[in-house]
């Protein structure tokens, strides 16, 4: 028996990454009753939004047009940040990580398994955000190619941002208690002052530069730019969408946040020493 | 293929002020069945964490499966199993899902449904982990330290709050796996639990390791005198000596038949072992004393 273990080659990383990634799915399909409001919470924010907004204020657009840019980088956020903070500081605190470093499964493993997780959440959130919006009110999506892509890659880099946040604040968390604190309300806060609800242009200008060190406000600038009509740039705080800045806070956020990742990162509890 | 599965000198890990292993050389061979006994906090759990490759030594030598666990990599980690003493989470999926995906770990794994059967949880092969109760969890903790098909599986308390019954069953699974050859090192504070499983114990406390041997002779057990009582005239009679067969003989020959209330005893296994352990618990109630204070 310990002949043939020592020569079978080891299952390769990408295969047992999957492999955690479809796991990881299940699990997630089979607790569906506790993660249903966390998902659908953007969902019905633009759904009430949409029904009680419309036509209150002056936005220069149906309220579903509005809301709905700023609502999918909340969703994306809320997917990655609130997701992967919560999930992994549980998973550490219960023992899930240390009964993985038990085993011979590669770390890196680990993380396929949550972006293939990830991807999954973020897709589905963003179509059942179009679905709702488009669907049950109507709203105005990405007119032309461009749009579209632009609609790709600050999804891309804001999921891959907010993700690598995510398991950098999970290493802050004592245990899988405090995680929530930890993870929510910061995002919470983040919410009100990176033009989700609350138009940019009504923030005080220091909150506004505050808000810009994070990358939700970028987010959901990108998002603005894909949906939106182009004379509605006017209404940024720079009068324009500016989307290489976009870009560039994105992918510093993307840098810094994997750095900060592989700083942190600990299978471990502070107990386990 | 080395002989000995574990080797280690001068093992010491501290927390704080608190040297939790204070100085542990053992050998374990191949095939073998070694336990540590000993009470809470004696540092059996941080021994095994450190042979598994799970925490850093703070110094000594150590050599698990001729490698140094704390640098040892995948291949190796494919060859051990461990089921940890704390409650681990599992996959929220069924039994059998379970089982199957960390089969996928390993490169020559079990065959994942017969591993379920082993174990005794083939009739809830198909039932959500949430479902199982405490017994039943830790059966597929076994699984999933087993369904890799290592050569060395660490047990860290594997039936801490187990019934009699329960505890049973597992000794006999664990019994099966250490005649397929695989060797097993199991921590405890049951005495009957190693002087059931193990071919060698190791009394460990306060860091240190107080006796080994066999659980037969631990602690010098076989060659101890015996204490030899009978009844003579309505008194109760008690002698200590290393020679009980001859006395039992010159008193049989006294009472020219049956000897009236006679008893030959030896320590048990839990005398030796309160014995062993004896300061160490005086210590720490005394220090507990101080505390309340």
């Amino acid at each position: 028996m310990s002949t043939r273990t020592e020569h079978a080659p080891l299952p390769g990383v990408l295969r047992v990454g999957l492999s955690r990634g479809w796991l990881e799915i299940r699990e997630f399909a089979n607790e569906w009753e506790s993660v249903i409001f966390t998902f659908s919470l953007p969902a019905l924010i633009l759904v009430m939004f949409s029904s009680i907004f419309d036509g209150m204020f002056d936005m220069g657009m149906p309220a579903v047009d509005y809301y709905l840019p700023g609502l999918i980088a909340m969703g994306l956020m809320s997917v990655s940040f609130q997701t992967l903070g919560l999930a992994i500081a549980n998973e550490r605190d219960t023992g899930g990580l240390r009964r993985l470093r038990g085993t011979p499964m590669p770390p890196t493993a680990y993380f396929v398994g949550k972006t293939v997780l990830i991807l999954f959440l973020a897709l589905g959130q963003v179509v059942l955000l179009l679905a709702v919006g488009g669907l049950a009110f109507g709203a105005r999506l990405p007119q032309d190619p461009t749009a579209w892509v632009t609609l790709a890659w600050v999804f891309t880099l804001g999921t891959v941002s907010c993700s690598l946040l995510g398991i950098a604040v999970s290493s802050l968390a004592r245990n899988a208690r405090s995680a929530s604190g930890i993870v929510v309300l910061p995002f919470l806060v983040l919410q009100f002052v990176s033009g989700i609800f609350v138009p940019v242009i009504a923030l005080p200008e220091w909150v506004l530069n505050a808000a810009s060190l994070f990358p939700l406000l970028w987010m959901a600038q990108g998002l603005r730019a894909a949906f939106f009509p182009a004379e509605m740039a006017a209404l940024e705080p720079g009068g324009s969408w500016d989307l290489p800045s976009v870009a560039l806070a994105l992918g510093v956020w993307c840098v810094l946040g994997l750095a900060l990742v592989l700083l942190t990162f600990r299978w471990k509890t502070r107990k386990d020493g | 293929m080395s002989e000995t599965a574990i080797e280690v000198r001068g093992l010491r890990k501290k927390y704080g002020d608190d040297e939790a292993v204070a100085g542990v050389d053992l050998t374990v061979r191949r095939g073998e069945v070694f336990s540590f006994l000993g009470p809470n906090g004696a540092g059996k759990s941080t021994t095994v964490e450190i042979l598994a490759g799970f925490r850093r030594r703070d110094g000594g030598t150590a050599r698990v499966l001729d490698q140094d666990p704390g640098t040892a990599g995948r291949r190796w980690r494919a060859r051990i199993g461990v089921v940890w003493q704390r409650e681990t989470l599992v996959p929220q999926l069924t039994v059998r899902a379970v089982v199957r995906h960390f089969a996928g770990y390993y490169p020559d794994p079990r065959d994942p449904d017969a591993t379920v059967e082993l174990v005794g949880l083939g009739e809830k092969a198909g039932a959500r982990v949430t479902s199982l109760s405490g017994g039943q969890r830790r059966r597929l903790d076994v699984a999933l330290g087993i369904v890799g098909g290592p050569e060395l599986l660490f047990l860290d308390e594997p039936t801490t709050g187990f019934d009699p019954r329960a505890r049973r069953d597992f000794w006999s699974l664990i019994g099966d796996l250490a005649e397929d050859g695989t060797t097993v090192v199991l921590t405890t504070h049951y005495l009957e639990e190693a002087e059931a499983l193990a071919d060698r114990v190791c009394v460990i406390a306060r860091g240190r390791i107080r006796a080994e041997g066999a659980p037969a002779t631990l602690g010098g057990r076989a060659t101890a005198r015996a204490t030899v009582s009978w009844t003579d005239g309505g008194r109760r009679r008690e002698t200590r000596t290393e020679e009980p067969t001859r006395l039992v003989g010159e008193l049989a020959t006294l009472f020219s038949g049956e000897v009236p209330g006679l008893s030959v005893h030896r320590p048990t296994l839990e005398e030796v072992y309160l014995d062993l352990i004896g300061d160490d618990e005086r210590d720490a109630r005394a220090e507990g004393e101080a505390v309340s204070v």
